[in-house]
């Protein structure tokens, strides 16, 4: 039998009970595949890994033709979310995009959470996501955040917490549309009778979201990318192609009388709202970053007197700073007047004093991030270390202590994963993709980052991680 | 259409059937040197010389035409702009660009044709006996492309862009190839009309899939009737007439406008089509085929440019440079 002699460990294994009882969530999955041989299943696998490379899903794409092209490997077995769990995910998500979105209008306009003095003034005036000309500014509806594509992980009582809010771009979400459409290759007979929920309207919705953001009965819509260098093309031009949207680099752009423009074969055409996935100081070179080649001069201007609509709307990614995180659970309390329902990891600011002193006594056992960073880069993990990379991380906290944050090591959940020596735990995340037009939604899917390195805590593609589908089930 | 877009949608056209049309080349010559008599040698001398690159070839290897140099040169040398290899990674890359505009399976063939040819060369196929088959395969796939795109993509203006790349691409080949003919030696003037001769210009047609839609029509291999086959007629789908006719038609779908010209491309590719349309293989002759191929060339550049300049240049938002293709 296949899972015969799968070990969790002392880590919550979401199919597998401590006492090694199958969870009910996995029952229908486990009596199916649970004859399956491993020679069959590495075939699949072979074949998933084709299919993948076929497709071109690939990221850090070449730098220059040489360059190595890289997929994020699809593992075989999904990680399954029954509907409970999913609507306390759910609820506790739309909890949290609602209170960010009224936080950054705040920010950017009376800013009475600073004169309240729930978050000090000099996190925000120092956070490099913020940004002053964005003040007074008033996009379509007061929403900033439409995409946002949260960070969730379960640590060793199963408890769910939020790690991080990704408001700016975040990418993936292809990934885990792609991922079903190959699972269900794989597994078609599982599909039947699990009930599965499907993700495949996804593009669907995304279009309908920006098309409520412009007032005009068939607004034009783009997807602005940076191009085919940008380790996220592959979703860039997935997504136009699944919208039926023009697929555009800051060149193809024009403004004219603050209007912004596409130069086509036909002259100039109207553009009316902008799904970027570039980053804001990159938009515009008059208004931001004047070295910057990707974006559109003038694009800014075009969108302060209402003319296009972008999202997500600049600035936003203030509420994105790791040390703006820290103070969510105190913005959620402010603006609705609940308690977050899904927790924080607690966050230690190296900016206060006696924080400061915390982490530098305690490294060994903390997980540091910078505060500005992405990727899995820029961040120790204590007990994995070196005293000599602890050190390194000492000098680099005191030197600039704004720039950090650091968080007790969480034991991140496992899913069962194949491997070359057979079924195995590994650690995962979940990121759930949630989209806020008229209102917000939550796609019922998400993609599941694993650690494909035994032991491995570190999930991200550029670092040896890998992707598993995520079933979410119907009631 | 967005012009970036349109432009990677002709240069994709282009790419393909360069490739498409470089893989016949080396096919063709491999099948020729089999039939060669034993004291004579191959040559690869006069298809590089063809394709524009000789002073190229010589740089990096030299007077030494020989078979592996050459196959390396003109499929695998990554130096070579024109090589199989570089052309189907710009095929590649510009179907990337537009990814969300052609549909899935093409773009998954285009892919993985790709990491077949990186394979090869990884292989270092060029110096192995079974050389031939791997051209073979790469012209197979082009032609699944082809296949492929017409069954499925709807003919709107990103179909005129591909066809009028590709049709363009072809004409200048099919010149190419023809003035192959013009540099291959032959012993002595004697050997004019014999069984070497003919050896050639078999090939010649065979290169650009024409020898049984050649025998069909005229029967015997006879030189100013190919010539006159592969330049006006107007019925074989690689001849330079019709290539250019295609193309025309193709402008005149994208620009709506069905009769006389509407911009300077349709212009000049009209007065092409149109000088074609009635010269007579004698005025060829006459003037000297080289010759004539070489200025046929020059004006189908001309087109490429007029076009250029009509559908594919966008205003520079700011500093950035436009790269043109070649």
């Amino acid at each position: 039998m296949l899972f015969d002699k799968y070990t969790c460990g002392e880590h919550f294994d979401e199919m597998f009970e401590a006492s090694g009882n199958c969870r009910s969530t996995y029952h229908h999955f486990k009596s199916n595949l649970n004859k399956t041989s491993l020679k069959k299943l590495h075939q699949l696998q072979h074949s998933t890994y084709k299919a993948q490379m076929s497709m071109g899903m690939t990221f850090n794409v070449y730098h220059d033709n040489k360059g190595i092209e890289k997929i994020l490997p699809l593992d075989l077995f999904p990680r399954i979310i029954d509907h409970k769990e999913w609507s306390y995910i759910e609820e506790g998500l739309k909890q949290r995009i609602q209170a960010l979105n009224l936080f950054i209008d705040d920010l950017y306009h009376d800013q009475k959470i600073l004169k309240d003095e729930v978050i000090p003034e000099h996190i925000i005036t120092s956070s490099t996501g913020f940004l002053k000309k964005c003040r007074g500014v008033n996009p379509p509806k007061g929403v900033w955040c439409h995409i946002t594509g949260s960070d969730i992980v379960r640590d060793q009582d199963g408890t769910f917490y939020v790690l991080e809010d990704n408001l700016r771009c975040p990418s993936g979400v292809s990934y885990l549309l792609e991922n079903r459409e190959i699972i269900k290759q794989a597994f078609p007979k599982l599909f039947t009778g699990l009930g599965v929920r499907p993700v495949s309207d996804y593009p669907g919705r995304l279009l309908n979201m920006l098309q409520s953001m412009s007032a005009k009965e068939n607004p034009t819509v783009v997807l602005l990318t940076p191009g085919i260098y940008n380790s996220a093309y592959f979703e860039h031009s997935y997504l136009a192609q699944q919208m039926g949207v023009e697929l555009v680099t800051g060149q193809d752009l024009l403004v004219k009388d603050k209007q912004v423009f596409m130069q086509s074969t036909q002259g100039l055409l109207p553009v009316d709202v902008i799904y970027r996935r570039i980053d804001d100081t990159f938009l515009d070179p008059v208004a931001f970053n004047p070295e910057s080649m990707l974006g559109v001069p003038g694009i800014f201007e075009a969108y302060q007197s209402g003319n296009v609509a972008i999202a997500n709307a600049p600035g936003t990614g203030v509420a994105d700073d790791k040390a703006v995180y820290a103070y969510v659970p105190r913005i959620i309390e402010y603006y609705l007047g609940e308690k977050a329902r899904i927790d924080n990891v607690p966050t230690y600011l190296c900016s206060e004093k006696d924080d400061l002193q915390y982490v530098l006594d305690n490294i060994a056992e903390l997980v540091v991030k910078e505060t500005n960073a992405a990727g899995g880069y820029g961040m120790l993990i204590g007990p994995k270390s070196s005293k000599a990379q602890h050190d390194k991380f000492r000098g680099l906290i005191k030197k600039n202590p704004r720039n950090y944050i650091a968080q007790p090591t969480l034991s991140l959940s496992t899913v069962p994963t194949l491997t070359d020596n057979g079924v195995a735990p590994r650690h995962v995340d979940l990121r759930p993709y949630i989209l806020y037009g008229n209102n917000i939604e939550v796609l019922p899917g998400a993609l599941t980052r694993v650690a494909l390195v035994e032991g491995s805590l570190v999930v991200n593609s550029s670092q040896g991680g890998g992707s598993k589908d995520t079933w979410v089930l119907f009631e | 259409m967005l012009s970036r877009v349109a432009n990677s949608l002709f240069w994709l056209g282009r790419y393909m059937e360069r490739a498409e049309n470089y893989a016949r080349f080396i096919d063709v010559n491999l099948n020729l040197s089999i039939d060669l008599p034993p004291d004579l040698k191959e040559q690869w001398d006069p298809l590089i010389s063809a394709t524009g690159d000789r002073e190229l070839f010589v740089e990096l290897f030299g007077e030494d035409f020989n078979r592996e140099n050459s196959i390396y040169f003109l499929a695998f040398d990554q130096r070579n702009q024109n090589a199989l290899i570089s052309t189907i990674q710009n095929a590649r890359e510009n179907a990337r660009i537009v990814r969300e505009n052609i549909p899935r399976e093409t773009w998954e063939v285009l892919n993985e044709l790709h990491f077949y040819v990186a394979r090869q060369h990884k292989r270092g196929i060029w110096k192995k006996e079974d050389i031939g088959s791997c051209f073979k395969e790469i012209k197979n796939q082009l032609q699944l492309l082809n296949g492929i795109s017409a069954g499925t993509i709807p003919r709107t203006q990103g179909w005129f862009f591909t066809k009028m790349g590709q049709f363009l691409e072809r004409a200048d080949k099919t010149s190419r190839i023809l003035d192959v003919k013009y540099h291959f030696l032959l012993p002595s003037i004697e050997d004019v009309g014999s069984p070497l001769d003919f050896l050639h210009w078999t090939a010649l047609l065979k290169s650009v899939s024409g020898f049984n839609a050649y025998r069909r029509m005229f029967g015997k291999i006879d030189p100013s009737r190919i010539v006159q086959y592969l330049v006006l007629n107007r019925f074989f789908p690689r001849s330079i007439f019709f290539c250019l006719l295609e193309a025309e038609r193709c402008l005149h779908e994208i620009s709506q406008e069905p009769l006389g010209y509407s911009n300077p491309a349709e212009k000049v590719i009209g007065n092409l089509r149109a000088d074609l349309e009635y010269a007579d293989v004698n005025d060829l002759f006459k003037f000297g085929l080289h010759e004539y191929l070489d200025q046929l060339q020059i004006r189908m550049n001309e087109i490429s440019k007029a076009i250029d300049d009509q559908y594919f240049k966008i205003q520079p938002n700011f500093s950035t440079e436009f790269q043109q293709q070649t």
